[in-house]
């Protein structure tokens, strides 16, 4: 299935941005980040589990936020990309 | 159901794989070109001289992603192997099996069989899409193989022994190649076929045959290795030293469905043109950088493709099929189902 996952990182303080980096981590290791705190995931229910999971345990409850929005398992027809940085079809052929 | 994962395929000169976290890069000339999380890749066929960092390699063997270096021209050199991991009951089973010929006899008779009956339906695929634009002798030469191979797939399955079926095997090969010529509509004077040559191939034809062979060979070793068996081990093919005889086994009858069909597909349609081919002095034939990727392309959309799979009756890709069959080859040998079914292409 297709998750989108958004993130808000209070980097304000000391441990702020440690947290966003961990946070980007976390997310890159899933999925392709499209914008810049904006990231598409095509997982199974099970690493979603882990990555959710992964997400919570690395912010800070009361400075930080994050909205998951689950795309479903035809989640590419929902998507549509206008402008710069076109993302990759990870779906598709992969030739470099 | 696993999912079809997809296959990175590293053509450009100057590239270089590495791992960065769970993520694949890859990187040309110093820059990154893609990335990829690695739980959606299934394997990595490197055509370049540089390869990967052993980091990437060492993550690729744990997490069970294929990763094969190739010749630029397609020809197998290497492949990254983990620790031997797998089912060792299995693999035990499948040697027993492999020398005892009564055995192995069941299923070298579906192999053959399933091979030969999908040879015919690319015969008469052809016969229905191009069919009235033939000449008569040739429509009646396709229509005589049609006829010769329906008549040895049903020998086969009943054959009696292994050396039969090899040398039953080569003759349906025969037919079918015979007029494989007839099927190509496709510009006569860049694309002639006549008859199989190979290491090298000397004609286009065969040269993008044995490409197509090479994708089709590291998607069934990767099959069954995640499944746990030893592809060396075959029952149609004999052993011998660095031959991969069970992948080769697995792939007979796949080969027309994947390979064969794609290939008059991409000449009928003129996808293919004669710069997308380097000819040697020597004769040797191989695609160029331009057509590899076009034929790199049409084969990640050809796996892609859905179809219902005849023994589970379930709907699939194309690309799962390799997959699917060994895993109905280890319930056979773990004695789940009685007979290995192979896949016959409707």
């Amino acid at each position: 299935m297709l998750m989108l996952v958004a993130y808000d990182v209070n980097t304000g303080d000391s441990t702020g941005s440690k947290r966003l980096r961990r946070v980007a981590k976390a997310c890159l290791d899933f999925g392709q980040r499209v914008q810049n705190s904006v990231f598409e995931c095509e997982v199974s229910p099970a690493q979603w589990a882990m990555l959710r999971a992964r997400l919570i345990a690395e912010i800070d409850i009361d400075k930080d936020s994050l909205r998951f929005y689950r795309l479903g398992a035809d989640g590419k027809r929902r998507v549509e990309h206008v402008g710069a940085k076109p993302v990759l079809d990870l779906d598709g052929p992969l030739l470099f | 159901m696993r999912r079809h994962l997809n296959t990175i395929y590293v053509t450009s000169e100057g590239a270089w794989l590495r791992k960065d976290g769970a993520n694949i890069v890859v990187e040309v000339d110093g820059s990154e070109r893609g990335r990829a999380p690695m739980h959606m890749i299934g394997g990595i066929v490197c055509f370049s001289r540089p390869g990967a960092s052993p980091a990437l390699m060492a993550a690729c063997a744990e997490a069970g992603i294929t990763l094969s270096f190739l010749s630029p021209e397609g020809k197998f050199l290497a492949r990254v192997e983990g620790p031997r991991s797998g089912n060792v009951l299995l693999r035990r089973t499948q040697y027993r099996l492999a020398d005892d010929p009564g055995h192995a006899l069941s299923i070298v008779q579906g192999i053959v069989a399933a091979k030969t009956a999908n040879q015919r339906t690319v015969l008469r695929r052809a016969l229905r899409d191009h069919g009235d634009r033939m000449s008569d002798t040739a429509r009646a030469a396709i229509e005589a193989a049609e006829q010769r191979l329906f008549h040895s797939a049903r020998r086969a399955s009943v054959a009696g022994d292994v050396a039969t079926l090899r040398g039953m095997e080569g003759e349906a090969a025969l037919t079918y190649f015979n007029v494989f010529d007839t099927m190509i509509q496709g510009d006569k004077s860049v694309f002639r076929f006549n008859g199989r040559s190979r290491r090298p191939p000397l004609d286009r034809v065969n040269a993008l045959l044995s490409f197509l062979y090479a994708m089709l060979g590291h998607d069934c070793r990767s099959a069954l290795e995640s499944v746990g068996f030893d592809p060396q081990v075959g029952f149609l093919h004999a052993d011998r030293p660095g031959r991969a005889g069970l992948a080769l086994d697995l792939m007979e009858e796949m080969r027309p469905v994947l390979a064969d069909r794609l290939a008059l597909t991409l000449i009928n349609r003129g996808q293919l043109k004669a710069r997308d081919f380097v000819v040697d002095d020597g004769g040797a034939v191989s695609l160029a950088d331009e057509g590899r990727k076009a034929v790199l392309v049409a084969w990640q959309e050809r796996k892609k493709r859905e179809l219902r799979h005849p023994f589970l009756g379930e709907n699939m890709a194309l690309g799962l099929v390799p997959h699917v069959q060994a895993l109905l080859l280890s319930r056979h040998l773990r004695g789940d189902i009685d007979g290995y079914p192979p896949f016959i292409w409707k």
